[in-house]
């Protein structure tokens, strides 16, 4: 401390610090911490990269050992080679991780292929060579297939948007309400009401689905759009009223009192003067509402089988036809990955606030 | 504009009474203040007034017609707040035109465009229409407030304590700017404050609620001058009112743990034992004075100085204008004016006359 | 007990400068208010002096000891904030011992000097409560309480009746006062209450903007404010302040009104100004209502206070506009809104300003 109290700081100070925030340990500590912020950012993030990588590597390359990370246009070619010349020298090459990035995951996820017979594949090569088989053609040649027609991948990712899109729109909107009216007037049982519709979140999807099953197939909900955007609103409405809750509880009831008396009515003053300030919150429950009906599988797999089924199961069911297509469900992933990024990354500014509602007062 | 009588209003919320058998009449272009701590059911009052609360028994009547079944919106009445009714996602401009354009109203832009402006050029808040709310300062969102209510000419006006929180300068000339408003349209206006300053100033009548209750009625020289209570002779005058315990014996007045002794002018009248209060003001230093004792502290205020003189284990605030060359321990004679006494019981506190 | 010494003391936010260079002595035994309006700098130069915001230029000396760059345990001061800081965990008992116990003093010790505090303090009754449950006020009291057991060689106080009621706030106004008499403890008071600075400072700093307005008693910075904002910030309502032109011996204010200035003033406005612009300051009470008043004005509002009244008069301007002066009154005057009054300055009482700088015109030794 003696050194430090004679001599006084030994950066220039130019934001409001405390004494004990500017001495050598605490910075050191700060610096550690930041530190360490950014190796768990970089853990988190490994699986999507992987995904990434995984999405564009050839059925050879998913398979290398050791991985192969880094993609290069004649990769495969030079990592065979590397392999090869450590197996005679024992010498090791970067070549070894490098990989040949190619469409194939996106042909195999969006096409149903059938093995092409020696006939069919010469004349195919025949064509190819005339330059008349397009890129999805040439490669599922390449891999001695032939393309029969689309996959069902585009309808299922068509069926989440439609399915989650809505039920996302509908418990925000019905949450709203339900949250105006739990926060602007004196309920009976008010609390109660509250626990009460926090409850349908209280069991775990999996124990409840046998029964919704056998109640769907009763009314005729089984596998369809109606039936899923039902059964999302219902299980999303609970955080939505509790989230926009939260939030309605801090605009002052003032705006919407000065609009009363000022000549309107109170749904007025709800449209005109309580949304506009509310707009945070109904973004941040948004996206929480929009991923978690996006992300479900557990209800989706049981409720569904064909027109209404969703990207999660169908994705999980690439696994079980014939040879595991890595390649195929990185690539199916990563297209489901997108739409849900795009949202929450249009709204981030709001989350924060979401995630830590309630936490912060004025 | 219109007269407002509230009749027997008793509210409760759950089991706790907020306003037991509440009735006062305001006259028609009167500036009525309800003064009171908080939680003395004010704000109550005026959300029963204007139909954002309603009460549990009474009426509320303007002009001699029950409204107590009207909804807010169909009242005419125009709210001031004490904060947070400007709305912050629209420009000073649609915050005055708001009321305009509510569907009741019906009216065409260019009255409401006139109507802004007017009401904008009173308040001088002309500059500012442009501007969004959360770029107003304090004052500023005040006279915005102030402003919607005055562009629609309501019935009446009422306000819950548009003052208190501002910083003193701008207080100070709101307050005034308000009264000067108030007095030169004559509109009536029922303002909540719990500053006793305000309501003596700005007031035509004041209120006086207590936990719940009305305890006077009257002009502010009514409750400054004749106090109904200890607890209205508290609240109001700044510095406190001196109160203590005195009795009375053989025609004179001695006050407890003090060698004052006062030859009383109605001690006939008096129990032989009661407070006494004396406005800081009616306790003057002089070198005639009649009773003694020492400087305990001295704090100038500018204008007027509070002086604590202590006589026996008694201390006495007198306001003296002007600063004063008084030091601490300093000893003095001091007169208190015998003709400006009040007494009240001991136990109810009430004003004995 | 002790000086505190600030030579040159300043602080920057990044480019933004929340204290411009100050000097500053305090003398022992001081009770030195700091006052200004919000984000003027008062409440950094508090922290600055208490260790709890380092400086980015100058010393501070305590009794001649340079502490600027201790840590603030190390400065042997007592802090006390507006919001109490009381550990709501704790009773009061054990938030008045927890410096003593920090500085590993022996229980009989502690005892004693506990119970020297409650009892200067009147919390006899409270030493089990916790916080949480008392009013304002004793909170406070608790929090004096344990700044004064430490017996540190300064007290510094932000504020510390800012989030009492009115009412509140005048008794322990009176009751801190009436603490610093007993202990003659140096002291350095923050707020922004004009009124609270007035009636506890022996000496006010008045601040502004980051800078020093005027130090002096209250007295010398209500009668003889240095500069314009000094003048309209002390005093409830502050001085009426209002512009004319000053040529042959008089104010000629823009409302055609000629005000004649008291001859020890001439030659000194004459000197500062020349013929140019100048302010005439009065406080309200130097104002007086006379039928034969040299200015006249019309009544825009009026005040009744308790112990007097406040006539609000409009001096007509130039085209239009117009300036509200108060005068103030014997409370029985009444008078409508509109009618036309004329007043009179009290000549000891009215003050000179030279506009564009801003500055007191002084007058020349009379």
């Amino acid at each position: 401390m003696a050194s430090f109290e004679e001599t006084g700081p030994r950066i220039p100070v130019v934001v409001s610090t405390r004494v004990d925030k500017i001495h050598p340990i605490s910075r050191l500590s700060r610096t550690i911490r930041a530190i360490a912020v950014v190796v768990v950012a970089l853990i988190l993030l490994l699986p999507v990269v992987a995904m990434g990588i995984t999405a564009f590597k050839s059925r050879n390359a998913v398979v290398s050992v050791p991985p192969s990370l880094i993609p290069v246009p004649n990769g495969d070619v030079l990592r065979v080679e590397a392999n090869e010349l450590k197996r005679d020298t024992g010498e090791i090459s970067i070549a070894r991780n490098f990989f040949a990035p190619t469409l194939e995951g996106f042909v195999f996820l969006l096409t149903e292929r059938a093995q092409a017979g020696p006939a069919r594949a010469a004349e195919l090569r025949t064509q190819a060579q005339e330059g008349q088989l397009s890129i999805f053609d040439q490669i599922a040649l390449d891999n001695g297939q032939e393309i029969l027609g689309p996959s069902d991948y585009v309808a299922r990712l068509r069926n989440s948007l439609i399915i989650a899109g809505i039920s996302t729109i509908v418990s925000v909107v019905l949450g709203l309400f339900a949250a105006y009216a739990f926060s602007r007037f004196r309920i009976p049982g008010e609390s109660d009401l509250l626990f009460f519709i926090l409850s349908t979140r209280m069991l775990p999807p999996v124990v409840v689905t046998i029964p919704l099953f056998l109640m769907y197939r009763q009314l005729n909900l089984h596998d369809t759009h109606f039936g899923m955007i039902l059964l999302y609103t219902v299980f999303n409405l609970s955080l939505s009223v509790w989230l926009l809750k939260g939030f309605i509880d801090e605009i002052p009831k003032e705006y919407e009192e000065a609009a009363l008396v000022d000549g309107y009515s109170r749904l007025q003053a709800f449209v005109k003067v309580v949304l506009p300030q509310a707009v945070g919150g109904i973004a941040a429950t948004t996206v929480f509402c929009l991923i978690f009906a996006w992300n479900e599988y557990a209800f989706a797999l049981m409720l569904t089988s064909d027109t209404a089924r969703t990207a999660p199961p169908s994705i999980a069911t690439m696994l079980g036809r014939g040879g595991i297509e890595w390649s195929a469900i990185a690539a199916g992933s990563l297209g489901f990955l997108i739409p849900v990024v795009i949202v929450t990354f249009a709204l981030r500014k709001y989350l924060l606030r979401g995630v830590t509602f309630g936490a912060i007062r004025k | 504009m219109s007269n407002i009588t509230l009749q027997g209003i008793t509210k409760t919320f759950r089991d706790v009474t907020a306003l037991s058998k509440v009735s006062f009449e305001v006259e028609d272009g009167e500036f009525f203040v309800l003064l009171g701590p908080t939680g003395a059911g004010k704000t109550t009052t005026l959300r029963i007034i204007s139909g954002l609360e309603r009460q549990d028994e009474g009426t509320v009547s303007f002009d001699g017609e029950d409204v107590s079944d009207l909804p807010p919106a169909d009242r005419d009445v125009a709210f001031v707040f004490q904060q947070y009714s400007l709305y912050p996602t629209m420009s000073v401009y649609d915050n005055l035109a708001f009321p305009l354009r509510s569907p009741l109203r019906n009216m065409p832009e260019p009255e409401i465009k006139t109507r802004v402006e007017n009401a904008a050029e009173t308040l001088r808040i002309g500059h500012l229409l442009e501007r969004k709310t959360a770029k107003l300062s304090g004052g500023e969102m005040q006279r915005v407030a102030i402003g919607r209510a005055i562009v629609r000419t309501p019935r009446i006006y009422v306000m819950d304590e548009p003052l208190s929180n501002l910083d003193a300068k701008l207080r100070e000339s709101l307050r005034v700017d308000l009264q000067h408003l108030q007095k030169t349209q004559r509109s009536t206006t029922l303002f909540v404050t719990h500053d006793q300053i305000e309501a003596l100033t700005m007031a035509d009548r004041i209120g006086v609620l207590c936990q719940g209750e009305i305890v006077q009625i009257g002009t502010p020289e009514d409750i400054y001058d004749r106090p109904a209570s200890t607890f209205v002779a508290e609240l109001v005058g700044t510095p406190h009112i001196n109160l203590v315990e005195a009795r009375r014996d053989d025609g004179a007045i001695f006050i407890k743990d003090s060698q004052v002794r006062m030859s009383a002018t109605n001690g006939g009248k008096l129990p032989p034992s009661f407070l006494l209060g004396v406005r800081p003001e009616d306790v003057q230093p002089s070198t005639s004075g009649e009773y003694s004792g020492k400087i305990a502290l001295t704090e100038p205020l500018g204008a007027e100085t509070i002086v604590h003189i202590r006589s026996g284990d008694q201390d006495f605030l007198s306001l003296i204008a002007g600063m004063t060359d008084l030091k601490l321990g300093d000893e003095v004679k001091f007169n208190i004016a015998l003709d400006r006494l009040h007494f009240f019981d001991s136990k109810s506190g009430n004003r004995i006359s | 007990m002790a000086t505190i010494e600030l030579h040159q003391v300043e602080k920057k936010f990044g480019d933004f400068p929340a204290v411009k260079p100050m000097d500053l002595t305090i003398q022992d035994g001081e009770f030195l208010v700091l006052l200004g309006p919000s984000g003027c700098g008062k409440t950094t130069t508090l922290r600055m002096i208490s260790g709890l915001e380092t400086v980015t230029g100058g010393t501070i000396s305590l009794n001649g000891r340079n502490v600027t760059w201790l840590h603030p345990s190390e400065r042997d001061v007592a802090f006390v904030f507006q919001f109490f800081a009381l550990y709501p965990h704790m009773t009061v008992r054990q938030n008045i011992v927890f410096p003593l116990q920090a500085e590993r003093m022996a229980p009989a010790d502690i005892d004693k000097r506990v119970a020297e505090v409650v009892k200067m303090l009147r919390i006899e009754h409270l030493m089990s409560q916790r916080p949480g449950t008392l009013s304002g006020g004793d909170q406070q009291r608790a929090a004096l309480a344990r700044a004064l057991v430490r017996r540190p060689a300064a007290f510094l106080m932000d504020e510390p009746l800012g989030a009492l009621d009115a009412e509140l706030r005048e008794a322990m106004r009176a009751e801190i006062k009436q603490l610093h008499i007993d202990q003659h403890a140096t002291t350095v008071y923050v707020t922004h209450d004009q009124i609270e600075a007035m009636a506890m400072g022996d000496r006010i700093v008045v601040m502004s903007n980051a800078v020093v307005q005027q130090v002096g008693t209250p007295a010398e910075v209500y009668y003889n404010p240095a500069n314009l904002f000094v003048a309209r910030f002390i005093g409830s309502p502050g001085m009426n302040l209002v512009q004319g032109q000053f040529a042959d011996q008089t104010v000629r204010f823009s409302g055609e009104q000629n005000y004649e200035v008291p001859a020890e003033w001439k030659p000194a406005i004459k000197k500062a100004t020349g013929s140019n612009s100048v302010t005439v300051g009065f406080r309200p009470e130097a104002a007086h209502l006379s039928e034969s008043g040299a200015l006249v004005g019309e009544v825009y509002a009026v005040d009744i206070h308790g112990s007097y009244s406040m006539l609000h008069v409009k001096l007509a301007g130039s085209n239009g506009d117009f300036e509200i002066v108060h005068v103030r009154t014997d409370r029985r005057t009444n008078y409508p809104i509109g009618a036309q009054v004329r007043f009179d300055l009290n000549p000891e009482m009215v003050r000179f300003f030279d506009t564009s700088s801003e500055a007191a015109i002084q007058r020349e030794n009379a």
